[in-house]
C-alpha cells in the first residue's frame, strides 16, 4: 500500500491575475531555504510552522473551486514558502489537479530546481520563476543562497521546452543595477520556454506581518521604487525581446 | 387634390418597415422588439464621443450641482402638488436640447407630492428651510387623506412597536413605494391614443362581472389610467409632442419613451423609480434612421446621451432621514441592458453599448443605474466593453440573465437593485426588510429587544443557561422568525392597501398589461451575523454576559468557528437555511391581492443604520457596528478572497429569494492583475464563473485614487476598507501613512 503523502502549507487564496494566468486558486505551503530580505511572507519560511494536509485534503479545496477558476481562465498555483523543499507532495498535487483538468502553474525560486522530477514539470503548466538577483554575489547577499540552481533549472526549464513567467522583484539599491539586470534580460532573452517577464515593485505591505512575529524587517527603511524606474526596468527586458508588465 | 393625413398614415408612418404581427394587433412590445432587432455582435470601436452640443448641454446643467450639493436641494416649488400636468415646462437648454421635459418648470427644481404623506413633504421643506405651503397643509391636513394617514389609522399596536425598535425597518409607510416599471416604451411604438383603446377594452371586460370589491377597485384603477394617459398627451403637447400617435422617428421615439416616463416621476415619489429595459427597444428605431441615412453616429449617441441627462437630474423632495437610510439621494432609475433572448440570440444592440457609453461621455454617475443582465453566452466584444467601463467607471451592476430569463422571461427589467420583473406585466409591493440580526437577540431575550430592554414580541422564555446551546437557540429563533414572518407580511398588506387607495400609481399602471402579477417583496437584513452567530453557537462556545433585569447584552465567544464567505459549507449552510426557512414562514401568511410572495437579500446601503440599532451579536459583532451589506460576508471575515465569497454567496437559492441576492465586491486594479490590459478580461472571467456557479448580482467597485486617498484624511469615513495585495488582505486605514502611499501609487501608477 502506498504511503498517504502529506504536506506542510501555510493557507489557501483566491486570486486574479498575479500569480499566473487569469483568477487561481494559490496553495502556500510551509518553508523555504532562502530568506530574500525583502520577503513579504516571512510567516511561510518554516515548515514547523504551517499545517499538516494530506493531499486527499488540498485537493477536496481545490475541487470547490474546480469549475470556478476554469470558468475564468485560471487555474491552480503552488507557491509558498518554496513548493520545491517538498517535491513529492508539490508533484502529487500537480498531477491531480492535472488529471482534474486544471491549468497548473509552479512558483518557485529556482533554488532547489534539481529537486523536481520531469514528471513533476510535465504536470506543470506554467512555471513563474523568480529570479530574485542576476550576480551570484548579489544574490548571495539578498537571499542568502546560490543563483547558480537558479541558472541551471532554468535551462532545465528551457531544454524540456516548459514555458517562464520570470518575475524580478525591483529593489532599490538591490536589484536596480542597470548592467545586472541587461544582463539577466539577456539571460532570459535566449531562454525561448519565456514567455514574458512581470517586474514587481517592492513593497512594504509585509512589515506588519514581521511586527507580529517579532523580527525585524531588514529593508523596513528602504525605498520603495517609483514608477520611472520600474518602466525603466521593464524596458530594459523589452530591449531584448522579452515581453515585461 | 389636397391629402388629408389621417390616423392611419400616421401608423404607416410610424411603422414603415418594421416586421411582425402580433405586435400590431396587441400591446406587445416583446414581440415587436423581437422581430425587428438587430444584434450588435462587434466590439465598442464605432462609438461615438460626445458632440460640442451635449457638453454644453451637460455643462450647462451640471454647473447647479455643487450650489445643490452645498443646500441640499437647489429649489423647490413648495405650492403645487405635483401631477402629471401641475408644472409648466421648462428646459436646461432650449435651443440645445434634444430630449425635452423636466419635472418642474426648470432644472433640479423639486416638487411636492403629499399623496404619499404630508408629514414627509413637511419634514423635507423645513429640512432644507423652505416654510411649507399653508394651502397644501390645509388641503392634505384637511380634506385629502393621505397614504402615511391611513397607514397609520390601519397599523396595530405591535406593528407600530416593530417598526419602533427596527426589528422591521425601512418600510414604504410614508412616502412612495416605487419599484413599479412603466412599459415607458409602449408610448413610442403605439401612442396615447391606441393605449387608452386598449386600456378601455381591458376595462370592458369588466362591465359583464359582478360589481365585488374586487373588480369595483380594479374599474376604478383602470379609470384612473385612462386618465393617467391623457395627462399624459396634454403634458407632452406642452413640449411641442403629439404622444397621442406613435413615434416616427428615432429622436421621437426617445422622446416619447423619455415623456412617459417623465410622467411617472411628475406623479410619484418612489423610492425606485427604475426605467426598464429601453436600448434594444430604441435600437431598432436607431438602425433604421441610420439606414435611411437621416442620422449618423454622433448623432444617434447624442440623443442617448441627451436622454440620460434627463435620467441624471430626476430630484424628488426627501428628508435627511431618508437620505441617511440611503447613504444619498438615489432615485435608481435602473436601466437593463443585455441577456440573452429565448431564441438564443443575445439581446445586444449598438445601442447597449451607447447606454454604457455615457459614462463616458458625460463622466461616471451613479444614475441612471446601469445594470447588464450576464450570461457567459454575451458577445465577447461586449462583454470586455462591460467590464472595461466598470473598471473605470465602478457604474455598473450585474445580474444572471441564466437565472431571470427561465423564471419572468426574456424581457425582464430590474426594478430598484436587484427585482426582477417582466416589463409592463410584472410588479411589485416593495416591502423593505426584516433585520433577522436582531431577531436572534430576540430569541436569546425572549423577545425583548436588546437595545431597549422593551417586549416586542409576545412574551416567552428567555435562554438562561451562561453558554447558548445551538439546539435550544435554534428552537427559540424558529419561533421569533414565526412570530417576526406573520407581523411582517401583515404590516405589509396595510401598507399596500392603502398605497393603492390613496398614492395609486396611475401613469405607471396604465403602462402595464390588465390583470398584472404582483409579487410581495419581503426582504431580510443582517443575514452574514446572524448566519455568523449561529456559527459561533455551533463550532465555538458562546457565553452570554446579561444585565441586572437578565438581558443579554454581550457575548463572549471562545474557540474558532467557520464564518460565512470563505466557501465552507459549515457556515454556508447556516446562510442558506435561514434564507429558505424565512422564506417559507413569508408563504404561510396570505397577501393583499393575492400577491405572490418573494424576499430578497438586499439592504442597499441601510446596512449601517441596521447595524446601528443592532445590539452586541454573538459572532463578535458589536453593537453599533455596521452589518455587511446585502448578502455579503461580514467584512475581514472572509479570507480567501473575492471568488470564494462570491461562491458563499452562489449557494443562497435564488428561488428562494425571487425580489434578488445581492453581493457587492470592492477591488482594486490590481485585485484584478498586474497588467492594465489584461483585467477587463479577467473580470469577465470572474463575472462568468460567478454566474456558471449560480450567484445571481455582483456590484462591482473598482477603488479609485480617489476613494483611497479620502481614506487617508478620513480613516473613520472607510473602517472597513481592504485591499487585497497579492494573495492576501489588509486593512487600508491601519496601514502607516507611507503604506497607503505605496499602495496607492503601486495600484494606479500607468493608469491615471
Amino acid at each position: 500500500m502506498k504511503a498517504v503523502t502529506t504536506g506542510r502549507i501555510h493557507s489557501w487564496d483566491l486570486s486574479t491575475g498575479v500569480d499566473g494566468p487569469g483568477t487561481r486558486f494559490v496553495l502556500f505551503v510551509s518553508g523555504c531555504p532562502l530568506r530574500c530580505l525583502y520577503c513579504a511572507n516571512p510567516d511561510t519560511w518554516h515548515m514547523r510552522d504551517g499545517r499538516e494536509a494530506t493531499v486527499d485534503e488540498v485537493m477536496a479545496e481545490i475541487e470547490k473551486y474546480r469549475a470556478f477558476v476554469t470558468t475564468a481562465g485560471g487555474g491552480v498555483t503552488i507557491t509558498g514558502g518554496e513548493p520545491l523543499l517538498q517535491p513529492a507532495f508539490t508533484g502529487e498535487v500537480l498531477r491531480r489537479c492535472k488529471e482534474a483538468g486544471l491549468h497548473t502553474a509552479l512558483d518557485t525560486s529556482g533554488f532547489l530546481g534539481a529537486r523536481a522530477t520531469d514528471e513533476l514539470l510535465a504536470d506543470t503548466d506554467v512555471v513563474l520563476l523568480d529570479i530574485k538577483s542576476f550576480g551570484a554575489g548579489a544574490y548571495r547577499r539578498l537571499t542568502g543562497g546560490e543563483l547558480a540552481p537558479t541558472l541551471d533549472f532554468a535551462t532545465r526549464l528551457d531544454r524540456l521546452g516548459v514555458p517562464m513567467w520570470i518575475r524580478y522583484v525591483l529593489v532599490p539599491g538591490w536589484t536596480d543595477d542597470p548592467e545586472r539586470v541587461d544582463a539577466l534580460a539577456r539571460f532570459v532573452a535566449g531562454l525561448g520556454a519565456v514567455e514574458r517577464v512581470d517586474v514587481l515593485p517592492f513593497h512594504k505591505l509585509g512589515a506588519v506581518k514581521y511586527e507580529a512575529l517579532g523580527i525585524p524587517f531588514p529593508l523596513r527603511d528602504n525605498p520603495v521604487p517609483d514608477a520611472a524606474l520600474t518602466e525603466s526596468v521593464r524596458a530594459r527586458f523589452k530591449r531584448q525581446g522579452v515581453p515585461a508588465y | 387634390m389636397t391629402a388629408t393625413v389621417t390616423a392611419d398614415d400616421t401608423v404607416t408612418a410610424a411603422w414603415r418597415g418594421f416586421a411582425g404581427t402580433r405586435w400590431r394587433e396587441l400591446i406587445d412590445v416583446r414581440d415587436f422588439i423581437q422581430a425587428n432587432y438587430t444584434p450588435y455582435e462587434g466590439d465598442a470601436s464605432f462609438l461615438a464621443g460626445a458632440t460640442e452640443r451635449t457638453r454644453a448641454v451637460w455643462e450647462k446643467v451640471s454647473s447647479l450641482f455643487p450650489e445643490e450639493r452645498a443646500r441640499g436641494v437647489l429649489d423647490v416649488d413648495v405650492a403645487t402638488p405635483s401631477t402629471i400636468t401641475s408644472h409648466a415646462p421648462g428646459w436646461i437648454d432650449r435651443d440645445r436640447e434634444l430630449i425635452v421635459g423636466l419635472q418642474t418648470d426648470a432644472p433640479l427644481k423639486r416638487a411636492i407630492m403629499p399623496n404619499g404623506g404630508l408629514r414627509m413633504v413637511e419634514n423635507g421643506l423645513k429640512a432644507y428651510g423652505y416654510e411649507p405651503d399653508p394651502f397644501v397643509t390645509k388641503v392634505f391636513g384637511t380634506y385629502r387623506k393621505t397614504h402615511n394617514d391611513g397607514v397609520f389609522d390601519a397599523y396595530t399596536p405591535e406593528m407600530r412597536t416593530a417598526r419602533k425598535v427596527g426589528i422591521i425597518t425601512g418600510l414604504p409607510d410614508a412616502y412612495g413605494r416605487g419599484r413599479i416599471i412603466g412599459d415607458y416604451r409602449r408610448v413610442a411604438l403605439y401612442g396615447t391614443d391606441r393605449l387608452i383603446e386598449a386600456k378601455r377594452a381591458e376595462k370592458a371586460l369588466l362591465d359583464g362581472r359582478p360589481s365585488s370589491e374586487h373588480v369595483i377597485r380594479d374599474r376604478e384603477e383602470l379609470a384612473e389610467q385612462i386618465k393617467a394617459l391623457a395627462e399624459l398627451t396634454r403634458m407632452a403637447a406642452a413640449y411641442g409632442c403629439d404622444v397621442s400617435r406613435p413615434a416616427v422617428t428615432a429622436h421621437e421615439a426617445v422622446q416619447w419613451l423619455y415623456l412617459g416616463y417623465l410622467a411617472a416621476v411628475k406623479e410619484q415619489n418612489g423610492a425606485a423609480m427604475s426605467l426598464g429595459r429601453t436600448s434594444t427597444f430604441l435600437d431598432v428605431y436607431l438602425q433604421r434612421d441610420l439606414d435611411e441615412g437621416t442620422v449618423d453616429e454622433s448623432r444617434a449617441q447624442e440623443l442617448i446621451d441627451d436622454f440620460v441627462i434627463k435620467l441624471r437630474i430626476v430630484r424628488f423632495l426627501r428628508t435627511p432621514e431618508y437620505d441617511a437610510l440611503f447613504s444619498g439621494d438615489p432615485t435608481w432609475v435602473t436601466e437593463s441592458v443585455g441577456g440573452i433572448g429565448a431564441d438564443g440570440r443575445p439581446l445586444v444592440t449598438r445601442t447597449s453599448f451607447r447606454f454604457l457609453q455615457t459614462l463616458y461621455n458625460l463622466g461616471p454617475a451613479p444614475e441612471p443605474n446601469l445594470t447588464v443582465l450576464w450570461s457567459p453566452r454575451l458577445p465577447a466584444g461586449f462583454k470586455e466593453f462591460c467590464a472595461q467601463v466598470s473598471i473605470d467607471t465602478s457604474a455598473v451592476q450585474y445580474e444572471s440573465d441564466e437565472l431571470i430569463r427561465p423564471r419572468n422571461g426574456d424581457d425582464t427589467a430590474i426594478a430598484c437593485c436587484v427585482s426582477a420583473m417582466a416589463v409592463g406585466k410584472e410588479m411589485q409591493f416593495f416591502g423593505a426588510r426584516v433585520n433577522v440580526a436582531k431577531a436572534l437577540l430576540y430569541a436569546v431575550n425572549g423577545g425583548r429587544d436588546e437595545m431597549t430592554g422593551d417586549q416586542v414580541t409576545p412574551e416567552t422564555a428567555p435562554l438562561t443557561g451562561d453558554y447558548l446551546d445551538y439546539e435550544e437557540l435554534s428552537a427559540a429563533y424558529d419561533r421569533v422568525l414565526d412570530w417576526l414572518a406573520q407581523t411582517y407580511v401583515n404590516t405589509l398588506n396595510v401598507i399596500h392597501y392603502m398605497h393603492d387607495k390613496y398614492a395609486y400609481e396611475r401613469i405607471e399602471m396604465a403602462l402595464h398589461d390588465h390583470p398584472v402579477h404582483r409579487f410581495m417583496a419581503c426582504g431580510i437584513a443582517g443575514l452574514s451575523v446572524a448566519a455568523d452567530s449561529l456559527s459561533a453557537v455551533k463550532y465555538a462556545r458562546v457565553k452570554v454576559i446579561r444585565d441586572s433585569t437578565g438581558l443579554a447584552v454581550d457575548f463572549v465567544t471562545e474557540g474558532d468557528f467557520p464564518a460565512y464567505g470563505n466557501n465552507d459549507d459549515r457556515a454556508d449552510a447556516l446562510a442558506v437555511g435561514l434564507v429558505e426557512s424565512f422564506m417559507a414562514k413569508v408563504r404561510r401568511h396570505p397577501t393583499y391581492r393575492d400577491a405572490e410572495h418573494t424576499q430578497s437579500v438586499l439592504t442597499i446601503t441601510s446596512n449601517v443604520v441596521y447595524g446601528k440599532h443592532t445590539g452586541n451579536t454573538p459572532d463578535g459583532r458589536r453593537a453599533g457596528q455596521p452589518f455587511a451589506p446585502g448578502a455579503n460576508p461580514m467584512n475581514g471575515r472572509d479570507r480567501h478572497g473575492v471568488a470564494a465569497s462570491a461562491l458563499s454567496v452562489a449557494k443562497l437559492p435564488y428561488e428562494q429569494a425571487r425580489d434578488g441576492i445581492s453581493l457587492t465586491t470592492t477591488i482594486t486594479p490590481e485585485g484584478l492583475g498586474h497588467r492594465p490590459s489584461e483585467r477587463a478580461g479577467h473580470l469577465v472571467g470572474i463575472l462568468d464563473a460567478y454566474t456558471a456557479a449560480g450567484g445571481f448580482h455582483m456590484n462591482v467597485n473598482v477603488l479609485d485614487r480617489a476613494t483611497l486617498r479620502d481614506a487617508m484624511e478620513h480613516p473613520e469615513k472607510y473602517p472597513d476598507l481592504t485591499i487585497r495585495v497579492s494573495g492576501y488582505a489588509v486593512n487600508f486605514v491601519r496601514l502607516t501613512r507611507e503604506q497607503q502611499l505605496d499602495v496607492i501609487s503601486r495600484t494606479f501608477h500607468g493608469t491615471l
